[in-house]
């Protein structure tokens, strides 16, 4: 994992400083709440629905066990005892007092955290791969790279006001398990002919309003040109981007209203003009990177094979473990989606927990998923029944990862004051209607996803189902879409037609996942299934 | 009927004007009239709120209530999570919305 090094926080400590000081003027009145609101944002700090919300960063997920106990720290003593694990794999606090908040943050800085850039129209939280590091697919570690474009983007100074807020994914597999293409700026990782390490470029994707794919904006960029090719995209968007209009700022509508070829050029253009001025790392940094994602220290020589007897731990085993790069050693992934309860939602018991499990079973390193749950990514096959105990004990141990109860569910109108309509109470209704884990099994991979408004935090584009709630005059009411995914088979879910209400949108589910069951062939998925016979006997289904 | 709210400055905590202070309970709250907008700038210049606005109330047999549904939320607290409940004087008041 990346240490800091002294600079890294001295950034982190005079930020604290600065914000404390800020904070003490507000409060005796020696800046308005129109001066202090963009300089609490730049710190994370919003005001939600019910109080002030702080969302800390997480840099590309990873965490070890200590930052972990600090964040059960941080739920126990400044919020109400949880946190709120999110789908750009930050933490949300939703009950922080302004006059603890510098407190907290200086908390956070004591183990190489902060709340910087998490809101506001900067360069935002690089997220990447839960499975970085540890995947049998990847070509190489996501999050060197992930972590160059932390730091280029931390306090970058000419894009720290943006038209709009700014996203990037960092992954290194074909198989996309970040949504990497419904991100500003999509970044995979690859290699040439000649095993030389660069990276492939998408910009202009994204979810909310206008959901867009970003296109292919340039095959092979040599890594060593990662942040000059950057640079680029974002001095383009910046130059060019709207910023009279809130809904049209992002980059997608950018892309897609100059054309990507158009923009392209823009781009190379651009990317000429800074070769040549030493804005890339020396290789000998970027070395000083790699070097802190090291393996950890694998044993050798280890048995693969796991005692399945007994049933319980089987299910968890086959549905919440994946493949290690390292013969020997799995992937196991923490639901947070146990049955009733809400989607990415974890006690600092349970955070307490995991934090422990990470350093006695995965050398001390965890990961946060876009889907709301928790990686131990470096498991002895040998360790994991001990660690499915640990988890049942903790209410930890659903099975259910990928199938249609893993909900991805924004706070909706329960926390979030932009929302319309609540999410986690149909995220909870639809897991109890499907409660029956054979049941689950049987329906197969099925990522559902619910936003609470059309900012789409919930993904539910990028859902095989979404939902998407809206006011209508007055009351709740959810849309339902079909056929998304933000996996490498990357597409937009289609709205099916009129709404329905809280009830009527389970049942709704129901009904879909019935088409579904009558209609798919062998080893179809509902997405393909989907995909294959279109929209009509889903609709037909629903509305008749 | 309008009704005054805001969040408190150093706490975020959500607060009704009662007519003379600012309560953590609706039931407290009271219809605020033409002098609202002299109130508002009063409360933001002591600093007691960060922000305040006016919203659509009625009053109802158990005491006054939001209107719109995100104003009873944020009355009462989510409701998905009833330990965290703001406790009104009406048991039933958790149910509003639910």
């Amino acid at each position: 994992m990346y240490k800091y090094d002294n600079y890294d926080q001295k950034m982190v400590d005079t930020r604290v400083e600065e914000f404390r000081d800020q904070v003490e003027r507000r409060i005796a009145g020696k800046i308005t709440e129109q001066q202090f609101t963009p300089l609490r944002l730049k710190n994370g700090l919003y005001l939600q629905l019910h109080a002030y919300m702080l969302r800390v960063a997480i840099p590309y997920g990873t965490l070890n066990g200590e930052q972990m106990r600090m964040l059960a720290h941080i739920a126990r003593k400044y919020d109400r005892d949880y946190g709120h694990f999110t789908t750009r794999q930050n933490i949300q606090y939703n009950w922080i007092k302004l006059e603890e908040a510098p407190d907290l943050l200086a908390d956070l800085a004591s183990v190489e955290m902060h709340a910087i850039q998490t809101s506001g129209n900067c360069i935002r939280n690089i997220s990447s791969d839960q499975f970085a590091g540890a995947a049998a697919d990847e070509v190489v570690d996501p999050r060197p790279y992930a972590e160059l474009l932390r730091q280029w983007s931390s306090f970058h100074p000419e894009f720290n006001y943006l038209p709009r807020k700014f996203k990037f994914a960092v992954i290194a597999s074909d198989e996309d398990r970040a949504a990497m293409r419904l991100h500003d700026i999509g970044i995979q990782i690859v290699k040439d002919g000649w095993d030389k390490v660069g990276a492939r470029f998408y910009a202009g994707g994204g979810m909310g309003r206008t959901p867009m794919i970003a296109p292919l904006i340039r095959d092979f960029v040599p890594i060593e040109e990662l942040i000059s090719y950057s640079e680029a995209i974002l001095r383009v968007y910046n130059r060019y981007g709207r910023r009279d209009n809130k809904y049209k700022a992002r980059i997608k509508i950018l892309v897609h209203e100059m054309g990507a070829e158009k923009f392209i050029e823009e781009v190379e253009a651009e990317f000429a003009h800074l070769q040549g001025q030493n804005i890339d790392a020396p290789a000998a940094e970027l070395d000083r990177i790699i070097a802190h994602f090291d393996d950890p220290a694998y044993e050798t020589g280890l048995s693969n094979d796991i005692d399945r007897s007994d049933p319980d731990f089987a299910v968890w085993l086959d549905q919440n473990v994946d493949a290690h790069k390292q013969p020997g050693y799995a992937i196991a992934t923490i639901s947070l989606k146990p049955l009733g309860g809400i989607p990415g939602d974890a006690s600092s018991a349970q955070i307490d927990i995991m934090a422990d499990l990470a350093e006695q079973y995965s050398f001390d390193e965890c990961r946060v998923t876009h889907s709301q749950n928790i990686v131990l990514p470096h498991v002895r096959k040998a360790d994991l029944y001990a660690l499915w105990q640990r988890l049942d004990e903790a209410g930890l141990a659903s099975p259910n990862l990928d199938l249609i109860s893993d909900i991805i569910a924004c706070p909706g109108l329960d926390y979030c004051s932009l929302a319309n309509a609540r999410s986690i109470p149909l995220a909870q209704k639809i897991a109890k209607r499907f409660a029956d884990i054979d049941r689950q099994k049987e329906l197969g991979e099925l990522k559902l996803k619910i936003s609470g408004c059309i900012n789409a935090c919930g993904h539910h584009h990028a859902g095989h189902i979404g939902i998407l709630g809206v006011d209508r005059k007055g009351t709740e009411n959810y849309q339902l879409l079909l056929g998304g995914s933000g996996a490498q088979d990357v597409s937009l879910a289609k709205i099916t037609g009129p709404g329905f209400t809280e009830d009527g949108i389970v049942d709704a589910i129901e009904t879909v996942t019935d088409v579904y069951v009558a209609a798919r062939q062998d080893g179809e998925r509902f997405v393909d299934t989907y995909r294959r016979l279109g929209m009509d006997p889903f609709k037909e289904a629903l509305y008749g | 009927m309008k009704i005054l709210t805001g969040n408190e400055l150093k706490t975020g905590d959500v607060v009704w004007w009662t007519g003379y202070n600012w309560s953590r309970h609706v039931s407290d709250a009271i219809e605020v009239g033409e002098n609202v907008d002299q109130i508002i700038a009063r409360e933001i210049a002591a600093r007691t709120v960060n922000d305040c606005y006016t919203i659509d109330a009625e009053r109802t047999e158990s005491g006054i209530l939001p209107e719109h549904i995100k104003e009873k939320i944020r009355a009462t607290g989510p409701t998905v999570r009833p330990d965290l409940k703001i406790a009104p004087p009406d048991p039933a008041a958790g149910n509003w919305v639910i």
